[in-house]
């Protein structure tokens, strides 16, 4: 499959289909597995990480999973296409920075990807829209037992799997669902929720990392201990824990409605003002607004019918989705036109704030999500 | 137990950890069981640990990966690992290990390292099929050793050659 099929389709998580989809955006499972017998990418030499990523490619692509694959090494991809799947989640910082001796492979839907030689041998992942912690890591196990009949990995019996970094030796599992909490940090709340969610020993962090004030009100939580637990328990407690985070992002939905109506519709009439007028709109200004937009389709200020164009827009005026299109790379002033530009011409149609049905679900104290 | 938060100030006189050039504006404050540590980076060096990370997983890895050099520092020596010639001062430049070896070799400044920063020491998890059924089968083959042994010393031939022709069959049938 080419790149271009992989660029210009989005994939199946940023859909929106999921359990708890207006508040939990995507859960995702990765695994960090190595070969026995080789140094860890970051310590391999060159010849080393060749060698490595020619043992492990062709058996990831004999994958059941990866029947419809997409497969490329890191130096054939360019700097905007490895930022473009960043920005999807599809692979990581670090990935996008390797050159010879990396590759990622991953299925069509976008679900599926495994990175070859990032900081551990193989990064594996799998990710699902809403909150389906349980699915997404049966689905990246089954892929982890395939390979492991093809694959020695480096396993220890008392440590369990071992990666480069000791972080994640044991289960090499990072599980972590991105989730949506405008209410929660315009009630300034959301301190408290991390401090609490962050003594349970998970962590909690934003999209971008701009400390608690995450961009765009989201907020990644994850497991942080990789020994001496479980898989199936690490994820039992995530998922609980997300279930009341939902919950307590709900209640605040309900009390900004019942208490604090004119902030919340000040917020969302001035994010549908100026996304609708601008034409300069930076990166975080653009993801803060359309939270705003996004909330205020949850709690019926907006058709449900704009979710899927408001879903888009947060994918679409990342900065490397944004220069996908044009020719030449952008500056960041430029990138900031063209950002505002697409924004009111999908918006052009977007109807205004409709205060008395959200006062209508206040009344009938009604959020579904 | 780790936590990390990070801010970005933007007019502060304080010098990058890593580098020990540049003015840092990316302040790390990390709590590993009550005790709080902080990290001071500049843009570059921010950039260059994977800081900015969206994807958010390098964070903490950066900041356990600098505690953990801090500890093993402490734990002295210059070991270097046989099989990849790793060595603990590239550990402290890195915060990662160079080889599944460097387990064993750094085996005891480690072990302290990773009782603080998991739940013990100890995986309880997955093990690799082929591992596990390797595993079975070495331990079902000690098992029968040990029940030979105790036919052979209790002159009981008969048992024991049936153990015998079952050993052979689990040694030559993998």
């Amino acid at each position: 499959m080419p790149i271009h099929n992989i660029l210009t389709h989005t994939g199946e998580w940023m859909k929106g289909e999921g359990p708890h989809q207006k508040i939990v955006v995507s859960s995702r499972v990765r695994l960090a597995r190595n070969l026995r017998g080789f140094s860890f990418p970051g310590w391999a030499k060159r010849s080393e990480r060749i060698s490595i990523l020619e043992t492990v490619k062709p058996r990831v692509e004999e994958l059941p999973e990866m029947a419809e694959s997409f497969n490329v090494y890191s130096q054939d991809l360019s700097a905007l296409e490895k930022q473009v799947l960043v920005e999807r989640h599809l692979i990581s910082r670090e990935h996008a920075a390797k050159g010879v001796g990396s590759a990622v492979v991953m299925n069509k839907k976008q679900t599926l990807s495994i990175m070859i030689n990032e900081e551990d041998h193989l990064r594996m992942q799998s990710i699902r829209a809403g909150l389906q912690l349980k699915n997404v890591f049966k689905m990246i196990d089954k892929a982890d037992s395939g390979l492991e009949e093809r694959l020695d990995f480096a396993f220890h019996p008392k440590l369990g799997y071992l990666t480069a970094c000791p972080t994640n030796v044991g289960t090499g599992m990072r599980a972590s669902a991105m989730v949506h909490l405008p209410a929660l940090v315009l009630s300034e709340q959301i301190n408290q929720v991390i401090q609490a969610v962050n003594k349970i020993g998970l962590a909690v962090r934003g999209l971008y990392g701009e400390g608690t004030e995450a961009l765009g009100n989201l907020f990644q939580v994850s497991n942080q201990i990789t020994l001496g637990e479980r898989e199936e328990e690490i994820i039992e407690r995530l998922n609980k824990v997300i279930l009341s985070i939902i919950g307590h992002e709900r209640n605040a939905r309900q009390m900004l409605l019942q208490k604090r109506s004119n902030t919340l519709f000040d917020h969302i009439g001035r994010g549908y003002g100026i996304l609708r007028n601008a034409y300069s709109i930076s990166s975080k200004e653009g993801l803060n607004l359309l939270s705003f937009m996004k909330l205020g389709i949850d709690l019926n200020f907006f058709p449900e019918a704009w979710r899927q164009v408001i879903d888009e827009l947060v994918m679409q005026t990342q900065p490397a989705h944004l220069q996908k299109g044009s020719q030449a790379k952008l500056a960041a002033e430029e990138r900031d036109a063209v950002r505002a530009r697409i924004i009111r011409e999908r918006l052009v149609d977007f109807p205004r704030p409709d205060l008395d049905a959200a006062r209508g679900s206040a009344a009938a104290g009604q959020d579904d999500a | 137990m780790a936590v990390a938060i990070w801010r970005q100030i933007e007019s502060a006189h304080m010098i990058c950890d890593v580098c020990k050039q540049n003015q840092a504006t990316v302040f790390l404050t990390q709590i590993v069981e009550g005790k709080m540590q902080k990290v001071n980076l500049c843009e570059s060096c921010s950039k260059e640990k994977g800081v900015t990370d969206p994807t958010g997983f390098a964070l903490a890895d950066l900041l356990l990966g600098l505690g953990a050099a801090q500890e093993i520092e402490r734990s002295g020596g210059t070991t270097k690992c046989p099989t990849c010639g790793f060595s603990q001062a590239d550990f402290k430049k890195t915060g990662r290990l160079g080889c599944a070896a460097c387990y064993d070799t750094f085996a005891e400044p480690l072990e302290q390292l990773l009782k603080g920063m998991h739940k013990g020491s100890e995986h309880v998890g997955k093990v690799p099929s082929r591992l596990m059924r390797s595993m079975e089968r070495e331990s079902h083959l000690k098992d029968l050793h040990r029940d030979l042994r105790k036919a052979v010393a209790d002159e009981n031939y008969e048992s024991a050659a049936q153990i015998r022709d079952r050993i052979r069959t689990l040694e030559n049938g993998h």
